[in-house]
Order: structure tokens, then C-alpha cells, then sequence
């Protein structure tokens, strides 16, 4: 007798999905509870924002870098001033680089904080996101004293940072470190060592480092899997290379893996902010925040009330923008999801001719079909938790 | 004729009256075990919780009630419409007619079974058959997918359940509720020299079954670590996902019903019931269904912070650990109590 046919359960996970992360639609293949095909279908948020930053100037750019990956604004802008710095070949002043810093670093924290988090909530545990939102509003709150926004600061520009931040922030975030890695602490004790949750994420999902590789991938997958590759070493840019700090590492490259790895490297971030406010109180005190040639960063208020060149300057930065000379740059940070780059082709005038964004989310989404296959349904959330995705940047 | 209003009618009209007085109460309690629920996981959180309507939102679960009840219930077009609607009523109703043998006090019980034991037992398992037609009639993937899971995980519970009960009916010596607390006014506190103290109870004599009986009533009332059936991040809402206003308030109503339900009966079998932790002079003169209602709510918190701390199982873990780890444990327990009772000549 043959076998009947047996059709496989199709199941739309997504786009409206409590764990879809924003407006993923994966399209799972189930055979009882077991995932047998998991297609991930993207575009779903797309706002053409490679295309728009076509017919804008390098300035008006800046904010399009804020809306990709949101949990981490500021270090996407990072990614482009870096283009732009490169090919206009500016050097940023110490106290700007600094404060890129320690701003990056603080967008590692609310990346790897909401992460975490709601990668627990994932798993089944609805506390640790409340308890960490705690923590990221401190740090929204940084942001907002530092470029009077939460989110979409557009406080990275070419050149360095839009203004220079008042002593009492420095020291506001010197002291908000401390707590802060109590409060990873606290985070351990409910979730790190949760048998659950352990159960739920040992083995789950796991990387070979050669598969890790062969798809691009970067940041804390890679990372996970045992590969000491952070560009922030590896390719230093600002002042990295003056920095200490510890790459973490995984073993086995599953899920739990990468969470450790995100919680190590949440606290290397501490250590890196509390040197560079050490920096910023002692010999970094005074100084430019950004590169001085008012050609390309704009001058300050008081000093277009009494100087003409300024005000020419100001009409000339935000009418027509700067130009950069024509050629082609690929500069990348090590943004909290990955290696987060920018391609940028000019043509000498004061818009780019082509700017590629290679947002990290991107390339990790492939791999949602074979760390997914032969696992259940409920891995599928916690996979998804684990290689960190957020639509803004993956659909761009 | 006269042998039939004296024999049948009076009792019955005392019967339902009874009946409606303890519904209304149950229920009102009910609202505010709701509240206090979200109360306790909101501090766990670092949250308030309620607190707009009325004082500390003491009457949020009534604003809530007036809410759904107000709204228009949505039946999916693919639905079957009877049995749609028919899913929540059966769950609330079966959550309520559990009640029915509870005795909150000594003879403060509407129907004094005795076989009470078994009665409740039937009516939870019961239970389940809500959540699969809620589930199946919904004619939606997600609902479906979590009433498959309710049918294997309620009954894998279940027979644990049912062999904890077994190694405590056989410390008692009986089937009736009434019996199974009274047993428990000398027990393992008198044989260590603290008579009629909280030690009698039987979760101290009989605490692996305590603990599993605990678990296994989280898994039998679909709460975390073992809400699977309506699991957010994977089945968005579970059995309840197409559901709505009124239908969907009764699904939530059977549910806290039968968390109550639960607790009441974990009261029942192991922290003895409405009987005083000591059984000296200020205990004593509390009323018994003071003590009772405390321990349900003691029982409750660990209920709620349980939820507020826990990620939740996978089913195959869910599965494993109801049916490789639990049924040995409480199977081996059943013969071990037996062989104590039986050796030392404790049994009743």
C-alpha cells in the first residue's frame, strides 16, 4: 500500500506576531511541532532609504543612519561620518573621538540590553524586559541631554559630534556605570542561570565557525562561535586602538552562547565608557569636538552673530551641503548587531552618487532556515531572540 | 406530596441558594484575585499595575468586566458558531462546578460527596475540553496548534495529579474532602510531639508530593513555566487568539476559577484546610474560613510569582518532564507510602 500523502502544516509566522520582531513574516514548514522549512520573507518595511540618500546632501543623510537599527542609533551615523571622514581625509579631535566612544558604546548597552531581554520574553520570561527598559531609559535620557534626542540623534556627523556635551553629563554617565553592571547582575541571577531557560537555549541553533564565514557573518554570531573578529580590533577606528578591552568569545555557537557573549560584552562596554569619562574629566577636559574647517562643520552660533565668513559658511553647509571629491569608500563599524558598513561612491558633487548600507541583520537572517530546521516551533522565537534582528536595518 | 416538598424541595431550594451564595462570592473573590495576580507581577517588575480605577484599582477587575462585556464579539466567518461559543461557557462553567464539593469550613460544603475526591478530579480533567474546542472551532492555525498541545499536556499532568491524590487518600483512609482535612489534625507533628500544630499536614509527611502537586497544578491550570496552550511568543494567543469581548472574558474567568480552584484544593489535601497552624487559644478563635481562604491566597502568591519569574518549557521538555520525571516519582511514592502505612501500622 503506498504511503499517503501527508501535506505539511504551513504556518505564517509574522508579520503580526507577538516575537516576529517587528514585521518579519516567516513562513514555516511544520510537521507536528518540528520546523521542517522556515522562509523568511523581508520588505515588508522598506523605505528605499539607500535611494533617498541619493538626492540628499551628506548632512541631510545623517538622520536616514537613526532610523535603521533603532535600538542603536548613534552607531550607525558612526559608520557613515566614517565614510564621509574618509574621503574628505579629516582627522576628528580627540575629545570628539572620545565621545563617539563612549556614545557607541552606550548604543552597545541599549542594543544588547533590549536584547537579552526580550529574547527572555521570547522564552517565556515577561520580567527581564521591565527591568531592563529601566536601564535604557537612563541611557535614552544620556541622549537626549547629549543631541536633544532619544532616538534619532543625528549626533554623529562628519567631521565629529554636533555639540560638545557639558561636564556634568560626563560625569553623570561616570556614575551610572557602577549600577548599571549591578544591574547585569541582577539580570544573571534571573535568567542566566535559569534552568529553563537554559534548557530552552543550550544546543539550540548552533553555528559552525565555517558556516559563520562562508554567509557573511559578523558581530556577536561570529563572535559565538569562537572567532575573537571585532573590528574594533581588528580594524581599529577612532580611538579603539588606545582603549583595554576583552574581546568575549563563545564555544559552541548556539544560542546560550551568544546571550553570554552579549552579557560579557555589555560589560566590557562599562569598561570601555568609564575610560573614555575618565579621558573626557582629565586630559580630554577642553578641547574641539570636531574637525575645525568651517568648509565642512558648521560654525558656531555666537560666532555668526559677529562674523560674516560664519554666516556665509552656515548659509553655504545648509543650502548646498559640502562637496566631497569623487571616488569610492567602504567604511564599517562594529555596531552592537555586526560589522555595520557603508559603501559610498561620489561624484564630487554635494550629494552622494550611490550609498550601499551593509547592515549586519541582513546576512544573519539567512541563516533562520538551517539553525531553525529540525528544531520546534518554539525555537523559531528563540533563534530569532538570539541572532538579534530589528527590521529597520535588515529592510532598510 | 407532603414527603416530597420536605424531602426534596426544601433541601434543593437550600441547595441553589447556597450554590448562588457561594458564585457570587467566588467570583467577587475572583476579581480581586485577578487584580491582586497583576498587583504582585507588577512589583515583581518594578511595575504599579492598576491603579487608575478606584483606589490602589481595586475595581479594575469590574471596569475590565464592564468592558468586555460591552464589546461586540467577533466570530471568525470560517468559525463553527456553536461550538465557538459553546468552548468558553463549558470552561467557566466546569471551573465553577468544581466548587460544588469544597468544603471551606467544617460542614460549610453545598454538597458533602463522598467520593469528593474524584469528583473534582473528573471535573478538571474535564477542563481541557474547552480549550480543544475553543481551539478546533476557531478554524485558525495557532489555536489549533495550541489545542493539540492542551489535550497532551493536560492529561500528561493529569496522571500525576491523580497519583499524589492517591498516596494522600491513602494516609486518609477516605474520599471525602471533609474527611481528608479532618485526618489532619494529628499526623507526623503529633508523632514528633507538636500535636495539633501545622506540622499534622500532610505536605511536611508527604512534601515530593507536595512539590509535584504544585507543578502539576500550574501545568493543569496552563500557567507559566507550562503555558504552552497560549503561549505569546509562539502561538500569539493560543486557543484564545480569535477570540473576544464576552467569550474571551469567560475563557480568562474559567481559567482564574480554576487557578483558584487549584489552590483551594492544594489547601485542601496538604495545608489543611480551614484548621489553625497551632491549635492553641488565639488560632483557635479565628474562624476556620479565615485560615482557609489564607492559605488558598498563600497558595496563589506562589502561584503568581511563579509567573512572574519563570521562562516557559518547550513542549517536548514539558512532556518529558510530566512523563519521565514526575509519573516515576509520584508512581514510586504511591507504593513507598503504602509500604510505610502498611509496615508501621499507620494506615487508617
Amino acid at each position: 500500500m503506498a504511503e499517503a500523502q501527508v501535506r505539511p502544516f504551513n504556518i505564517n509566522f509574522g508579520p503580526e506576531h507577538p516575537s516576529a520582531h517587528g514585521v518579519l513574516r516567516l513562513v514555516l514548514e511544520l510537521d507536528g511541532e518540528i520546523v521542517d522549512r522556515v522562509d523568511p520573507h523581508i520588505g515588508l518595511l522598506h523605505r528605499g532609504t539607500e535611494k533617498l540618500i541619493e538626492t540628499k546632501t551628506y548632512l541631510q543623510a545623517v538622520p536616514y543612519f537613526d532610523r535603521l537599527d533603532y535600538a542603536a542609533p548613534m552607531n550607525q551615523e558612526h559608520a557613515f561620518a566614517l565614510a564621509v571622514e574618509k574621503m574628505l581625509e579629516i582627522e576628528v579631535p580627540k575629545r570628539g573621538q572620545l565621545i563617539r566612544v563612549l556614545f557607541s558604546e552606550m548604543g552597545r548597552l541599549l542594543s544588547h540590553i533590549l536584547n537579552v531581554t526580550t529574547w527572555a520574553m521570547d522564552c517565556g520570561a515577561l520580567t527581564p524586559p521591565l527591568w531592563g527598559f529601566e536601564e535604557r531609559e537612563k541611557l535614552m535620557i544620556f541622549y537626549e541631554r547629549a543631541s536633544g534626542s532619544r532616538m534619532h540623534a543625528a549626533y554623529f556627523r562628519p567631521g565629529g559630534v554636533h555639540q560638545d556635551i557639558p561636564e556634568q553629563l560626563v560625569r553623570d554617565i561616570g556614575d551610572f556605570c557602577d549600577p548599571y553592571l549591578r544591574r547585569l547582575d541582577d539580570l544573571d541571577r534571573l535568567v542566566t542561570g535559569n534552568r529553563i531557560f537554559k534548557q530552552r537555549n543550550v544546543d539550540i541553533g548552533v553555528l559552525t565557525q565555517e558556516e559563520a564565514w562562508k554567509w557573511g557573518y559578523s558581530g556577536v554570531l561570529i563572535r559565538g562561535t569562537g572567532a575573537a573578529w571585532d573590528l574594533r580590533r581588528s580594524q581599529p577606528y577612532e580611538c579603539y586602538s588606545e582603549l583595554e578591552f576583552d574581546i568575549p568569545t563563545g564555544v559552541h555557537g548556539d544560542n546560550y552562547d551568544r546571550y553570554l557573549v552579549r552579557m560579557a560584552e555589555m560589560r566590557e562596554s562599562i569598561r570601555i565608557m568609564k575610560q573614555c569619562v575618565k579621558r573626557l574629566l582629565g586630559t580630554e577636559k577642553t578641547g574641539p569636538v570636531s574637525y575645525t574647517d568651517n568648509k565642512i562643520v558648521p560654525p558656531k552660533r555666537g560666532e555668526m552673530k559677529r562674523s560674516m565668513e560664519a554666516l556665509i559658511h552656515h548659509f553655504k553647509l545648509y543650502t548646498e551641503g559640502y562637496h566631497v571629491p569623487a571616488g569610492e569608500v567602504y567604511a564599517a563599524v562594529e555596531a552592537p548587531k555586526g560589522e555595520f558598513g557603508v559603501y559610498l561612491v561620489a561624484d564630487g558633487s554635494n550629494k552622494p552618487y550611490r550609498c550601499k548600507i551593509r547592515a549586519p541583520g541582513f546576512a544573519h537572517l539567512q541563516s533562520m532556515d538551517f539553525l531553525c530546521r529540525g528544531h520546534m516551533l518554539a525555537d523559531v522565537s528563540a533563534v530569532l531572540g538570539s541572532i538579534d534582528i530589528v527590521f529597520g536595518e535588515v529592510d532598510r | 406530596m407532603n414527603g416530597f416538598v420536605e424531602n426534596y424541595l426544601i433541601p434543593g431550594a437550600i441547595m441553589v441558594g447556597q450554590s448562588l451564595l457561594v458564585l457570587v462570592l467566588l467570583l467577587v473573590f475572583i476579581a480581586y484575585v485577578l487584580l491582586a495576580d497583576r498587583k504582585i507581577w507588577a512589583a515583581v517588575q518594578m511595575r504599579r499595575g492598576p491603579n487608575v480605577v478606584g483606589a490602589f484599582g481595586l475595581f479594575q477587575s469590574f471596569a475590565d468586566l464592564l468592558k468586555f462585556v460591552l464589546k461586540e464579539p467577533v466570530i471568525p466567518s470560517g468559525a463553527n458558531k456553536g461550538i465557538f461559543l459553546l468552548a468558553p461557557l463549558v470552561t467557566v462553567t466546569l471551573a465553577l462546578a468544581g466548587w460544588a464539593v469544597i468544603p471551606f469550613n467544617f460542614g460549610w460544603v453545598i454538597a458533602n460527596l463522598n467520593v469528593g475526591v474524584l469528583y473534582l478530579l473528573a471535573i478538571s480533567s474535564l477542563g481541557v475540553y474547552g480549550v480543544i474546542m475553543g481551539g478546533w472551532a476557531s478554524n485558525s492555525k495557532y489555536p489549533f496548534l495550541s489545542s493539540l498541545r492542551a489535550a497532551a499536556q493536560m492529561v500528561s499532568y493529569e496522571v500525576s495529579i491523580g497519583f499524589v491524590i492517591v498516596t494522600v487518600l491513602l494516609c486518609v483512609g477516605s474520599l471525602n474532602l471533609t474527611d481528608i482535612v479532618m485526618s489532619q489534625q494529628t499526623g507526623l507533628g503529633t508523632k514528633l510531639g507538636l500535636p495539633g500544630s501545622f506540622l499534622d499536614w500532610y505536605w511536611l509527611a508527604l512534601l515530593p508530593m507536595f512539590v509535584i502537586f504544585f507543578i502539576s497544578a500550574l501545568a493543569e491550570t496552563n500557567r507559566p513555566p507550562f503555558d504552552l496552550v497560549e503561549a505569546e511568543s509562539e502561538l500569539v494567543a493560543g486557543f484564545m487568539s480569535e477570540y473576544g469581548s464576552t467569550p474571551y472574558m469567560m475563557f480568562m474567568l474559567g481559567e482564574y476559577a480554576s487557578i483558584c480552584l487549584m489552590s483551594a484544593m492544594t489547601t485542601i489535601l496538604f495545608l489543611g484546610g480551614w484548621l489553625p497552624p497551632v491549635n492553641v487559644a488565639p488560632f483557635t478563635w479565628v474562624p476556620g474560613i479565615v485560615w482557609f481562604v489564607l492559605k488558598g491566597s498563600l497558595v496563589f502568591f506562589m502561584f503568581s510569582m511563579v509567573k512572574a519569574f519563570v521562562p516557559r518549557y518547550r513542549y517536548d521538555q514539558l512532556m518529558r518532564l510530566g512523563w519521565k520525571v514526575f509519573l516515576p516519582i509520584s508512581l514510586g511514592m504511591v507504593v513507598v507510602v503504602a509500604v510505610v502505612l502498611q509496615t508501621m501500622g499507620w494506615a487508617p
